[in-house]
């Protein structure tokens, strides 16, 4: 397979450099430093440039923390390569650190003989001291161990649009667009899409959209005229699959799944939401998407948007709300009615840490028992959960399939982790996406010549569905126990027996494809099983695990609810199961209560995604214990 | 049609839902299924009201929707031979906003209690009437927590007496009209369950009106608040008490001699009003009700001229004025969108920045 690059993103890139296969970059200043941006511009190159690549933004909650100090912190990790990658990179290979603070929370990170970026301009007494530093670290040798490059970017910034007539304060905030020019310069970026995009965003102010190109322009001929970078690199493109990439995060796919799945029902969206991290792009995206029929509403509360979104479900409409774990907990009411009234509903929980207010920006998986169970009585959904940020669109679409065609509410599990996270996207051809259209009921259905609501199909157990308008149909639902079939109000004890199981039996019957396991080696006595983001950290360790020699099988949950029909079977064909989650052992849990499987439940909490290599040495014990066994 | 011709004075809030081919009756709005309220229970008679007052709009049934909350009023639903949601405690706002948003075709019918829409629904009953959703909310007031079995309400008196207040209830409560109109509500009035015209006349009003309206009903509990609205309801005591709006006239109550009242409503101090004898300040003096002031101060004033105690309680239409709604401004920027913008899902998925590989 040969490997060409071309299409609208496609910049050239400059010959040469030291042949590299992976990189690592980490870029981190305070959060008004502009990091996001800038890490997001070197993904766009590289992208552009057409490695494969992922990442990872890590900010704080606080919109601008206090200047210079370590919660004030924001970074963004690139890591790029010229083959198939799952994780945005267990540590850095490159820091480059715009203040003392960012040198502090990071350099920890930084394996010895890593390359140090700094921007020496930070680096004056005031600002050590707010972070702790008694001494410069630039002046002793606590740095020795790295590749350090000083550079005082704000000054050299400063010179740089010294002709521009920009204020000084002005001209220092472009110090960004210096420090990506500089890395560019150094892996041999194509900077052509820097510059227009550059050009876009600020098209409304030119003085400053040309200072930054100017500032970008400074930092690339830094590298190129100064000498104190003697070795540049190259990472060439990866070899994926032939198509059409772009780069995508999570939530924009799992926005541009719900328009989707709005074009391919044929029925208009409705998002009911309320603003909360890290769900709120989803609500920035579909606003811009009216033309496809869809309407967002910004509800006064979290509730207020669930049942905005069920109400127009109830008319027909696709209805959407999306939130977090905080927002789940007030959506939960709202949900059971969903159950009760048996109506098709997309309920997006993109998970942060919690419990409660917890860690807003920071990923966690631990809302899988709350999706599953966190609602009163018995009161089952389906639950689904994408593995990575271009996963969203899949899920989405595969989320409201489910939510149709057996008039439910559907858990989709995302996180911070793959919301805020990029990685290349195969872009899916429409004509290849399914056909979600639904029938609606238009016709008596009942032995009597009238309209039963709670009749239902035999095959998928999901009740016919009438929507308001529908002329001889008028029936009333409502969240009291339904009578079997007539669906009027029922306190009968055998029918309501009869209910609970009948909601049970439905959504234990939507048909999931069944689990498939990775084991090249056909060998395998230990199976890794995962569920949801934490998929490129353990399919990564599971490489390394059988580069070292050993063998080891691999299986990915992506549908909680029901589970596929063969993972009982699969889990019993191993001596060991393990499973890795951010969370206190949540899916182990259901594992094991279901399946009388005793998992190795391998847990973290740390508000980050695994590194592969912290999973590697847990894998390698693992298998090394059962093969001496 | 764009954002601006919409919500206009004269489109009416019925505009859209589709008019009923045949004569209609009152039996027509009946469902099938027994209506299980306590024996004299206000709600019968608003039931009775509202099922006998349908016909009249002509519309047809399967395009009104009645979305309830939790509470004994919120049973209405089951009562209608309409389509209906008997939903979750406080929520039948939100949930009928989602429902008048995606549907124009729909006459959208909330119907609550003060426990429902002032206490647990408080949040949504303020920003609905402030979005100004074409949707018509008819709010049951016993003062009094029926369905729980007597705990006092967010309109209870204060140091009222119940289960759950064995020393006197310690809330101040809330008047709903002050509050709606508080909330900037374009429609707001007031009907006693045992006035059948007068609750007929609020009803046409709110129905024909483009935007969200609020209907207080004083509704008793023969159970647990017996007798709460009683001194609206004897003759002597009615007359000093009641006084029932029309738009255009003069503000009169009372027995007076020519049968015109005996009683005027007045301006007083900064904005507010205050009853006076029309034989002491004259009839020029009496102020003209205007439901159209735009400024919600009025009507606002209105709602104060006593506290609970009923000592003047006025009923009819404080307030009916015409401001764009919610729904009809939603709807006009995705009509907008879809006439500015192709519906590509293809280029949208493509994106602006792609690299191929072959």
């Amino acid at each position: 397979m040969s490997t060409r690059v071309d299409g609208d993103a496609a910049g050239s890139a400059r010959p040469g450099g030291v042949k590299l296969d992976r990189v690592v970059i980490r870029f981190a200043g305070d959060s008004g430093d502009g990091m996001q941006l800038t890490g997001d511009r070197f993904t766009s190159e590289a992208a552009a440039f057409g490695n494969d690549l992922s990442t990872m933004p890590n900010f704080p909650a606080e919109i601008r923390a206090p200047q210079g100090t370590i919660p004030g912190v924001s970074s963004f990790q690139v890591h790029f390569a010229d083959y198939d990658i799952l994780t945005p990179g267990d540590r850095p290979d490159v820091l480059v650190a715009m203040n003392p603070a960012a040198l502090k929370a990071n350099i920890a990170d930084l394996p010895a003989g890593g390359t140090l970026i700094v921007n020496t301009d930070e680096f004056v007494k005031r600002n050590l001291t707010k972070v702790g530093y008694d001494a410069n670290p630039l002046d002793d040798d606590s740095l020795a161990p790295y590749q350090v490059h000083q550079v005082a970017m704000a000054t050299l910034t400063q010179g740089a649009l010294a002709d521009t007539g920009l204020g000084k304060k002005d001209a220092e905030r472009c110090k960004n667009m210096f420090a990506l020019g500089l890395l560019s310069w150094m892996y041999h970026r194509p900077t052509e899409g820097t510059e227009r995009f550059l050009r876009e965003k600020f098209a409304k102010k030119p003085d400053i959209a040309e200072a930054n190109v100017l500032a970008f322009r400074a930092g690339y001929y830094y590298g190129e005229t100064t000498e104190a970078f003697a070795v540049t690199y190259q990472v060439a493109p990866a070899k994926l699959a032939t198509g059409t990439y772009r780069q995508i995060t999570g939530n924009t796919a799992l926005a541009y799944g719900i328009v989707a799945a709005g074009q391919q029902s044929k029925l208009p969206v409705l998002l009911g939401t309320y603003p909360i991290t890290p769900a709120s792009d989803i609500l920035h995206e579909l606003s811009k998407y009216k033309q496809f029929g869809i309407t967002t509403f910004q509800a006064e509360d979290e509730i207020a948007g669930i049942c905005a979104a069920l109400g127009a479900s109830y008319g027909g409409a696709l209805g959407v709300t999306s939130t977090s774990g905080p927002g789940v907990a007030l959506k939960s009411e709202t949900i059971g009615l969903g159950v009760m009234t048996e109506l098709p509903l997309l309920v997006i929980d993109v998970q942060r840490g919690g419990p409660s207010t917890g860690l807003p920006t920071k990923t966690e998986q631990a809302d899988l028992l709350q999706a599953m169970f966190g609602r009163n009585g018995e009161s089952p959904v389906p639950v689904v959960a994408p593995q990575s940020p271009a996963d969203c669109f899949a899920a989405a679409i595969e989320a409201t399939h489910i939510a149709l065609k057996y008039r439910t509410p559907v858990l989709l599990l995302s996180d911070g982790a793959i919301a805020n996270g990029s990685e290349p996207w195969l872009i899916p051809d429409v004509a290849d996406l399914p056909d979600l259209s639904v029938e609606f009921a238009t016709e008596p259905n009942a032995p009597d010549g009238t309209f039963w609501p709670y009749l239902r199909d035999q095959e998928t157990l999901a009740r016919a569905w009438a929507v308001p308008g529908t002329p001889g149909l008028q029936h009333r639902i409502g969240g009291l126990e339904k009578a079997d079939g007539s669906g009027n109000i029922s306190y009968d004890p055998d029918n309501h027996d009869r209910m609970v199981r009948l909601r049970q039996a439905k959504i234990d019957g939507i048909e999931v494809p069944d689990l498939t396991v990775d084991d090249p080696s056909g060998k395998a006595r230990v199976l890794v099983l995962g569920w949801g983001s934490s998929y490129g950290p353990i399919g990564a360790a599971a490489r390394r695990v059988r580069k070292l020699g050993h063998a080891v099988a691999q299986a990915h949950l992506r549908n909680l609810n029901p589970f596929p029909k063969n993972l009982g079977d699969v889990l019993k064909s191993y001596d060991k199961v393990v499973v890795p989650e951010m969370n206190l052992g949540q899916l182990a849990l259901l594992l094991r209560g279901r399946y009388l499987v005793d998992v190795i439940s391998y847990t973290k909490v740390a508000g980050l995604p695994f590194k592969a290599e912290e999973l590697q040495d847990v894998l390698t014990d693992i298998v090394k214990g059962v093969d001496a066994a | 049609m764009t954002a601006i011709d919409l919500g206009l004075p004269g489109l009416s809030g019925l505009a859209g839902v589709p008019t009923a081919d045949e004569p209609q009756k009152a039996k027509d709005y009946k469902s099938d299924q027994e209506v299980r309220w306590c024996p004299g229970c206000g709600d019968y008679v608003v039931l009775n009201a509202v099922q006998s007052f349908l016909p009249s709009l002509g519309l047809k049934r399967e395009n009104i929707v009645f979305v309830s909350g939790i509470g004994c009023s919120s049973r209405f639903p089951y009562y209608m031979n309409t389509y209906g949601m008997h939903s979750i405690h406080g929520r039948a706002p939100a949930i009928a906003t989602g429902l008048a948003t995606a549907r124009p075709d729909l006459s959208v019918w909330v119907v609550t209690g003060d426990g429902d829409a002032l206490s647990i629904g408080g949040n949504h009953l303020i920003h609905t009437l402030r979005r100004n959703v074409n949707l018509k909310i008819l709010l049951f007031n016993n003062r009094i927590y029926g369905l729980t079995k007597g705990q006092y309400s967010p309109t209870s008196e204060t140091g009222k007496v119940t289960k759950s207040t064995p020393m006197g209830s310690l809330d101040h409560p809330f008047n709903p009209v002050s509050l709606a109109l508080g909330a900037e509500a374009t429609f707001v009035g007031r009907a006693l369950d045992s006035d059948r015209k007068g609750l007929t006349e609020v009803l046409r009003q709110a129905a024909e009106h483009r935007g969200s309206a609020l209907v207080e009903i004083y509704q008793n509990c023969p159970i647990f608040n017996d007798g709460a609205f009683d001194v609206l309801k004897e003759p002597d005591e009615a007359a000093q008490r009641l006084v029932n709006l029309e738009h255009g006239k003069p503000i009169r109550f009372g027995k007076g001699d020519d049968g015109a009242g005996e009683f005027g409503v007045i301006r007083s101090g900064f904005g507010s009003l205050d009853v006076a004898k029309v034989s002491e300040v004259g009839e020029d003096a009496i102020v003209v009700h205007d439901a159209h002031t735009p400024d919600p101060s009025y009507a606002f004033a209105l709602s104060r001229l006593s506290a609970q105690d009923l000592s003047h309680t006025v009923t009819g239409v404080f307030r009916s004025v015409q401001r764009p709604t919610y729904d009809d401004l939603a709807r006009a920027q995705v009509e907008d969108a879809k006439a500015s913008k192709p519906a590509d899902l293809q280029s949208l998925l493509r994106g602006k920045d792609t690299w191929t590989v072959v």
